[in-house]
């Protein structure tokens, strides 16, 4: 088992709430003050060092136009944090290659960084959430399919190595593709991918990446990683998936007392309750199949834009499974009941830095898990562990 | 009268075709909210002329094959459904996003074209870089799109809980195709406007009075980029004149095609 120190780095010194309509694509950058903004990548920057320092592994990802991530070019806070980091490994989370246009700048990015970091990069790729559309005017419809058009050719500009190829596909148009310099990591760095669907999944399973999913609780993530099993198994990669393959995020707060450790998750719920977007952005045409909008219509739940309701108190996320949050023991018992029942993840993406949690607190967070509950998971789920299989199987075939 | 499905090149198409008689034939396109035969102005239109409608790919039940993704595809598509259906002469009529595949086609065979209604047609881009000519519907809450869009939103708006599953799920792949088709550059193809020159049929350009999406502004610089347009504007109607205030629309598509 492995975690990671995830933060957002936003900028929570906003207006009241009521006095703009999103937090998303259209409240004015006028709010930002761009001298708070320097302290706080500081802040946000010395927060993944002392996280590296505690033997936690950075993650960083990337969102346009919105105060909850001030982060719109990942891959130039992962070039800091390449230089200014040992050891930990990097985790971009990912690059919105759906919404690039030249997926080989991207891959000349990745590699650049590889190189930087001596070889620490951990190349996440996702298809970014619909508010991400406007920013990058780019078309909501056939998403998937340039992603993984993307995604491959960038795999392909990593791994060839003796002079130019072309590329003419279905979305993108390259003559002489040539990058300089290569990766590091042979024969290319660790792939991630994200998705909040089973199908998506099964595409992540059959190329063998490593499959994430955010705040999908109990039931969604264990249909995801089913279906990650599903694709891995039928593209003939074997019958057994180690949990390496697989990642979970969540809000996680772990405190000394059970006082300290709650007032830390009430200020985690940030991330949920900040995110006020209206329905034209978290939904825009062709974001989501035809059939799941008819059921939106009826009342179905958005799991790609709303986090549910009753998840708004730090109970309700915790029985959802989006939130662990408590003393050691407790949130140790309550990542072990999850990861039981979804059928078991390698790797803990921890958001662990939201909106008003202030340095101390998130450092504290962050040296209460790694000290008291992160030894408890390693040793409990070693990266060989098969994901999948009933925790009795398990101690049985162990 | 019901639709049929007829393949051009590798698309079914739903078409509706009354195949009346020997009256000069009306080729009929969509706008972006769809088409089916019970929308008001079928019937009257449909009593004087032969009258073609072939539903847009990916809009209705016709297909989207993974290629297409443009009004210049689709302008092609139906090119060839003239020829498959041996239509020549004929008059044209295309409102919205049909008006713009309307103009490529004439751009393209303006011989083929004896006469043809452009009704709130987007497709070009005539005003400044810094303002959409055409609104961004999709960045708008949903109540403000409806005012751009209708005279009367109240009247004209559908509510999803009186829809079956099959119209919400019309309705919702037609809102993904127009997206598909018009999102960059938004509404517009830059170099049409250097091509309507072609269109030697006599145009009529409509509006309604209240369109919030086509300006009266647009619809003037459109019209003045065809050698022979006039314009004209429908009362109490918004981008969707043929089924906001049908008879005006049809009264005046007859009285422009000489009927």
């Amino acid at each position: 088992m492995r975690a990671w120190h995830f933060s957002e780095t936003a900028y929570p010194y906003l207006p009241p709430a009521d006095s703009y309509p999103s937090i998303r694509v259209s409240l004015p950058n006028r709010i930002y003050d761009p001298a708070k903004g320097a302290a706080l990548y500081d802040r946000y920057i010395d927060e993944w060092l002392i996280a590296e320092e505690e033997g936690v592994e950075i993650m960083l990802n990337e969102h346009h136009q919105t105060a909850t991530c001030v982060d719109p070019g990942a891959p130039l806070m992962l070039a800091a944090l390449a230089r200014l980091s040992k050891t930990a490994r990097l985790l971009i989370l990912g690059n919105p290659i759906a919404n690039r246009r030249q997926p080989v700048r991207v891959a000349e990015e990745m590699a650049m960084v590889d190189v930087l970091s001596h070889g620490r990069l951990e190349a996440g790729f996702v298809r970014g959430v619909p508010y991400e559309i406007l920013p990058a005017n780019s078309n909501p419809v056939r998403m998937n399919e340039r992603h993984w058009e993307a995604l491959d050719l960038i795999v392909k500009c990593w791994t060839h190595h003796d002079g130019p190829f072309s590329h003419e596909g279905r979305f993108f148009h390259h003559r002489s593709i040539n990058i300089w310099p290569r990766p590091i990591q042979q024969p290319h760095p660790p792939i991630w991918v994200s998705t909040t669907s089973t199908g998506g999944a099964a595409q992540v399973g059959a190329h063998g990446y490593i499959q994430a999913t955010f705040l999908t609780g109990f039931d969604t993530t264990k249909r995801i990683y089913e279906g990650y099993r599903r694709g891995w198994r039928e593209a003939g990669r074997g019958q057994d998936v180690p949990i390496d393959r697989l990642a979970y995020a969540a809000l996680i707060y772990v405190g000394e007392t059970e006082a300290r450790a709650r007032a830390g998750a009430e200020k985690l719920l940030w991330y949920i309750t900040a995110n006020k977007v209206p329905p034209h952005f978290s939904n825009p045409p062709g974001y989501v199949p035809v059939a799941m909008n008819v059921q939106l219509a009826r009342g179905a739940h958005n799991v790609v834009s709303a986090f549910g309701t009753k998840q708004v108190t730090v109970e309700g996320a915790i029985e959802a499974g989006t939130m662990f949050a408590g003393t050691p023991d407790q949130v140790f018992a309550q990542i072990k009941k999850h990861w039981d029942y979804v059928g078991g993840y390698g790797h803990l993406l921890i958001m662990g830095q939201a909106g008003f949690l202030e340095h101390d607190e998130t450092v504290h967070g962050i040296r209460m898990f790694a000290r008291e509950v992160y030894p408890r998971l390693k040793e409990l789920y070693p990266d060989t562990t098969i994901s999948g299989v009933q925790p009795a199987a398990q101690a049985a075939a162990g | 009268m019901q639709s049929t499905n007829l393949r051009v090149a590798d698309v079914e198409l739903e078409l509706f075709d009354t195949g009346q008689g020997t009256a000069r034939p009306v080729l009929f396109l969509h706008g972006g909210g769809g088409f089916t035969p019970q929308q008001p102005f079928v019937a009257p239109l449909s009593e004087k002329r032969r009258f073609v409608a072939p539903t847009h790919p990916g809009f209705g039940k016709s297909g989207l094959p993974d290629w297409l993704d443009s009004i210049d595809d689709i302008a092609h598509l139906y090119l060839e459904l003239m020829d498959i259906l041996k239509l020549d002469g004929i008059d044209l009529v295309g409102c919205s996003i049909g008006g713009w595949i309307a103009a490529e086609m004439a751009t393209k065979s303006p011989e083929r074209f004896r006469r043809i209604v452009f009704c709130g047609p987007v497709g070009i881009k005539v005003g400044p870089p810094d303002k959409l000519d055409i609104p961004d519907i999709f960045a708008i809450p949903e109540m403000d799109a409806l005012k751009l869009t209708f005279h009367d939103p109240e009247r004209m708006k559908r509510d999803p809980a009186k829809m079956s599953d099959d119209e919400l799920a019309a309705m919702f792949r037609a809102r993904e195709t127009l997206a598909l088709l018009t999102w960059e550059p938004w509404m517009h193809n830059p170099k049409l406007k250097r091509r309507l020159h072609r269109i030697a049929a006599p145009a009529l350009f409509i509006r309604g009075e209240s369109d919030g999406l086509v300006s009266a502004a647009y619809l003037d610089a459109y019209a003045r980029l065809l050698p022979d347009a006039r314009t004209m504007t429908i009362k109490a109607a918004g981008h969707v004149p043929q089924l906001e205030q049908p008879a005006a629309f049809t009264a005046a598509v007859l009285d422009f095609l000489g009927e």
